[in-house]
C-alpha cells in the first residue's frame, strides 16, 4: 500500500487531523444545539462561511453585509421581545429592551464603520469578526426558533432548512458569487525529519483542542454550563428548578455561532470559501455528530476526526469516490446505533 | 436585482404595444452565479431598439437549476410570447431547454460551453445556437501549447462533476492524438478544504505539466497545494478561471498559470490588426463604466456576443415577417443560421446549417498569469 509510505502517511494524517479538528468543533456545536434545544442545526456551516468572508471583507477594508444583517435581526428581535413584554404588561422592560437594542446597534455600527477603513491588525479584525458573527446566533434563535419553542423536532428541522437557504442567499448578496481567502495566522513550515507540517495546520489543531478543553471546563465547572447540561438532560426538570429554556437556547446559539465563526477563520487561509461552501463543511461535522448519536461530545469529536482522516486518505487513493466514501461511513454507524439503542418513547408529542 | 425587477415591470406594462420580445434566462444565483451575474449585468447594455423596433427584455433567474430553467423557458414562451430566448448559463440546463424551444419553435442562443448543445444539428437543435467556445476548442489549444513546449506527460486534477469530467475527456482525447500521455488523474470537490492527498499522488507521478480542470476561485486550491509541495512543472488552468476574483483570491499562488481564454480577456494587449480588439475594448469600456473598474469578465462577453448575433439577425427577419408571429421566429432562426463575419468579443462568427457556433481558432488566445494580471502569450 502506497498510503503507508513513511513520506506520505504522516502528511496525510496531519492533513486529515487539521480538517478533522475543524469538523470536530462543528460537530460539538451541533450536538450542543441539539441536546439543549432539539434543533438539528443545518445552518451551522453558514456561520463558518460568514466567519471567513466577514474577515475577508475586513482585509479589503470593506464593511461586510454581515453588519446590515446583524442590525436588521437586532431590530426584529428587539421588537419581538418588546411586544411579548408588553403583552405581559411590562411596559418599562419593553422600553428598556428597545433602548438597549438601539444603543447596541448604534455602537456596533459606529465601531465597524470607524475601524474597518483603517485596516486594523489581524487580531483586531478577528475580534471584530467574532463580534459581528457571534450575535447572529442568539438573534436568529430569538427571531426564528424561540417562537417555535414547543414545536416538534420535524418543524424545527424544516425551519432549519429554510434558514439555511435564506442565509446562503444572503451570503451571495453580501459577499458576491466568488469566494475569498483570509490571511494565515502563522507562516512557514515545521520540519520533523522527513515530514514538513505547516504552522497554520498545527495552529488549527491547537486552537481546536484548546476550545474543546474550554468547553469541557465550561460544562463541568461553571453555572451556565451546568444549566445547559441540565436542560439537555431533562427540559421539564430544568425548568422546574428555574432554568429558562429560552435563555438556555440563547446561550447555546451564541456558542454555536462563535464556534462556527472561529472554525471559518481557522480554515479560511487554506481554502477559497464561497458563499455556498458552508453546507458540505457543516454536513461533515454532522456526520461526526451522528456518530456521537447527537448526545455524546467525545464520540462526536472522535467521529469528526475520523471523517477528516478518512477524507484525507480517500482523497489520496480514490479521489473521485471521496465524498461517497465519507458519506457511506454514516450507514454502518446508523445501523450499529439502531441495533444498540433501545427506543424509549420520550415525553415527546 | 433591481434591474431585473425593473425590466420585468417594463415588460408587463408594455405587453400591448408591438415590439420584439427577448427572453433571457441566466443563473444569477446558485453555483454558476459567478458566470450568470456578469451575463445579467450585460443585458442592461444591450440595445433598446434594433432597426426601429423596440426590444423588450425579460430576465429570469434559474438558480443554476435545470428544472427552473425549463419552467422559465415555458413561462417566457407562453406568458411573455418571446421571439427569441438567450440563455442559459449552464450546460445541463441548456440541454434540457432544447426540447422546450424546439417544440414551441422559438430560436435560442445558449451561453453554456458544451458542444452537445449544438451538435449534431438535428431537427430539435436546428433551433439552438450558442456563443461560448466549446471545451473541445479550448482543450485543443492547451494541448497545442503543450506540444510546442515539448511536454510529454501530463497530470490532471479537476472537479468531481460534469465540468471536471468534460475536461478530463477532452484532455485525454486531444493528448492521445498528439502523443502526450496522461499519467495521473485526480478529482476534488468545489468546496473541499484540502487537496493534499490528490496533490501528493500527482507530484509522485512526476508529470511534465498538470492541468487543473476547475472554474472560479475553487481552482486556486490545487495550484496552491502543488506550489506548497514544491511542484516545479508547468500548471495549466481552464478558461473557467478567467475573472478578476481568481487573481484576487489566488494572489502569488497562481502566478505562472497558463490558460486558454477568449481574446476579450486581453483585448488591450491584442495587436491592432486583430479585428476582435476593437469590439472587445468597446464592450469592456461600456461594462466598466457602468459596474466599476476591473468588474468585467469573459462570461458577460458571451451575452454581448449573443446580442451582436441578434442585432444582425433581427433586421433580416423583419423583412420577412412581423414580430410575435411564428413566421418571424422562423425567419429569425434562418437569419441566425446565415450569420457571416460577425466580429464579436470572443472571435468571428460564421454560422452555417451544420455549425451553430461558427467560431474558429481565432476565438482563443493563450494567456499567462504574470504579476497578478493576464498576459497574452505570443501565438505561433
Amino acid at each position: 500500500m502506497q498510503i503507508f509510505d513513511p513520506s506520505i502517511f504522516p502528511i496525510l494524517a496531519a492533513d486529515g487531523l487539521t480538517n478533522g479538528a475543524v469538523y470536530a468543533l462543528l460537530s460539538l456545536a451541533l450536538v450542543l444545539v441539539f441536546a439543549v434545544t432539539r434543533i438539528i442545526f443545518i445552518p451551522m456551516g453558514e456561520f463558518v462561511v460568514f466567519g471567513t468572508l466577514t474577515l475577508a471583507s475586513f482585509q479589503l477594508g470593506k464593511v461586510p453585509g454581515t453588519l446590515g444583517l446583524l442590525l436588521i435581526l437586532l431590530a426584529l428581535a428587539a421588537v419581538m421581545e418588546a411586544v411579548s413584554q408588553l403583552q405581559r404588561r411590562q411596559a418599562r422592560r419593553a422600553a428598556l429592551t428597545v433602548a438597549g437594542a438601539v444603543v447596541l446597534g448604534t455602537a456596533l455600527w459606529g465601531l465597524a464603520s470607524w475601524i474597518v477603513p483603517l485596516k486594523p491588525p489581524l487580531p483586531v479584525q478577528v475580534l471584530l469578526t467574532l463580534a459581528l458573527v457571534g450575535p447572529l446566533g442568539p438573534l436568529l434563535y430569538r427571531t426564528v426558533y424561540q417562537p417555535l419553542l414547543n414545536a416538534t423536532v420535524l418543524v424545527l428541522l424544516i425551519a432549519s432548512v429554510a434558514l439555511h437557504l435564506v442565509l446562503t442567499g444572503l451570503a451571495l448578496v453580501f459577499f458576491g458569487p466568488e469566494g475569498s481567502r483570509t490571511p494565515p495566522f502563522a507562516q512557514g513550515n515545521l520540519v520533523l525529519g522527513q515530514v514538513t507540517l505547516s504552522w497554520q495546520s498545527l495552529l488549527v489543531i491547537l486552537v481546536s483542542a484548546l476550545l474543546m478543553l474550554g468547553l469541557f471546563f465550561f460544562f463541568e465547572r461553571t453555572m451556565p454550563g451546568k444549566a445547559l447540561r441540565a436542560t439537555a438532560v431533562n427540559r421539564l426538570g430544568a425548568r422546574l428548578v428555574g432554568i429558562s429554556p429560552a435563555s438556555a437556547g440563547t446561550l447555546t446559539f451564541t456558542l454555536a455561532a462563535l464556534i462556527g465563526a472561529l472554525g471559518g477563520m481557522l480554515i479560511g487561509p487554506s481554502v477559497a470559501m464561497t458563499y455556498d461552501s458552508g453546507f458540505l463543511i457543516g454536513l461533515k461535522g454532522f456526520v461526526g455528530a451522528i456518530i456521537g448519536g447527537l448526545v455524546s461530545y467525545p464520540l462526536a469529536a472522535a467521529g469528526a476526526l475520523l471523517v477528516g482522516l478518512i477524507e484525507s486518505f480517500a482523497s489520496f487513493s480514490l479521489s473521485g469516490w471521496k465524498e461517497v466514501i465519507v458519506f457511506t461511513l454514516i450507514l454502518p454507524v446508523l445501523l450499529w446505533r439502531s441495533l444498540m439503542t433501545r427506543h424509549t418513547p420520550e415525553d415527546e408529542e | 436585482m433591481k434591474k431585473a425587477l425593473l425590466l420585468s415591470v417594463l415588460t408587463l406594462s408594455s405587453l400591448a404595444a408591438a415590439e420584439i420580445r427577448v427572453g433571457v434566462i441566466v443563473s444569477s444565483t446558485g453555483p454558476a452565479a459567478s458566470l450568470g451575474i456578469p451575463e445579467k449585468n450585460t443585458v442592461a447594455l444591450l440595445p433598446q431598439t434594433i432597426a426601429g423596433q423596440k426590444i423588450v427584455y425579460t430576465v429570469l433567474d434559474d438558480g443554476s437549476d435545470t428544472t427552473a430553467a425549463v419552467t422559465n423557458a415555458r413561462k417566457l414562451i407562453q406568458d411573455s410570447k418571446v421571439d427569441l430566448i438567450i440563455g442559459t448559463t449552464t450546460t445541463p440546463a441548456s440541454l434540457a431547454m432544447i426540447d422546450v424551444v424546439a417544440e414551441a419553435r422559438v430560436p435560442m442562443i445558449s451561453l453554456a460551453a458544451a458542444e452537445s448543445i449544438i451538435k449534431p444539428v438535428d431537427a430539435k437543435r436546428s433551433w439552438v445556437f450558442k456563443t461560448p467556445q466549446t471545451d473541445a476548442l479550448m482543450a485543443a489549444a492547451i494541448v497545442d501549447h503543450m506540444v510546442q513546449n515539448k511536454i510529454r506527460t501530463v497530470g490532471y486534477i479537476g472537479f468531481n462533476d460534469a465540468y471536471g469530467e468534460g475536461w478530463a475527456n477532452e484532455l485525454k482525447k486531444n493528448a492521445a492524438a498528439r502523443g502526450i500521455k496522461v499519467i495521473a488523474e485526480e478529482r476534488y470537490g468545489r468546496s473541499d478544504t484540502s487537496v493534499t492527498g490528490q496533490v501528493l499522488k500527482l507530484a509522485a507521478a512526476r508529470p511534465d505539466a498538470i492541468l487543473i480542470g476547475a472554474a472560479g476561485v475553487p481552482a486556486v486550491l490545487p495550484q496552491k497545494a502543488l506550489k506548497d509541495r514544491g511542484y516545479a512543472g508547468r500548471i495549466y488552468q481552464t478558461h473557467g478561471v478567467a475573472n478578476a476574483d481568481f487573481l484576487r483570491v489566488g494572489g502569488k499562488d497562481v502566478e505562472g498559470a497558463i490558460l486558454p481564454a477568449g481574446p476579450v480577456l486581453v483585448a488591450d494587449q491584442l495587436p491592432a490588426t486583430n479585428p476582435t480588439r476593437r469590439v472587445g475594448l468597446a464592450y469592456m469600456n461600456q461594462y466598466e463604466a457602468r459596474y466599476g473598474k476591473d468588474s468585467v469578465s469573459t462570461f458577460g462577453a458571451h451575452m454581448w456576443d449573443a446580442g451582436l448575433l441578434m442585432q444582425k439577425a433581427i433586421p433580416a427577419a423583419l423583412k420577412k415577417a412581423k414580430p410575435g408571429t411564428a413566421a418571424f421566429r422562423e425567419a429569425l432562426r434562418d437569419a441566425l443560421e446565415g450569420t457571416r463575419n460577425v466580429i464579436g468579443t470572443h472571435g468571428i462568427f460564421n454560422l452555417t446549417a451544420s455549425d451553430h457556433l461558427g467560431l474558429d481558432a481565432r476565438s482563443r488566445v493563450m494567456v499567462q498569469v504574470v504579476d497578478g494580471t493576464w498576459k497574452l502569450l505570443p501565438s505561433r
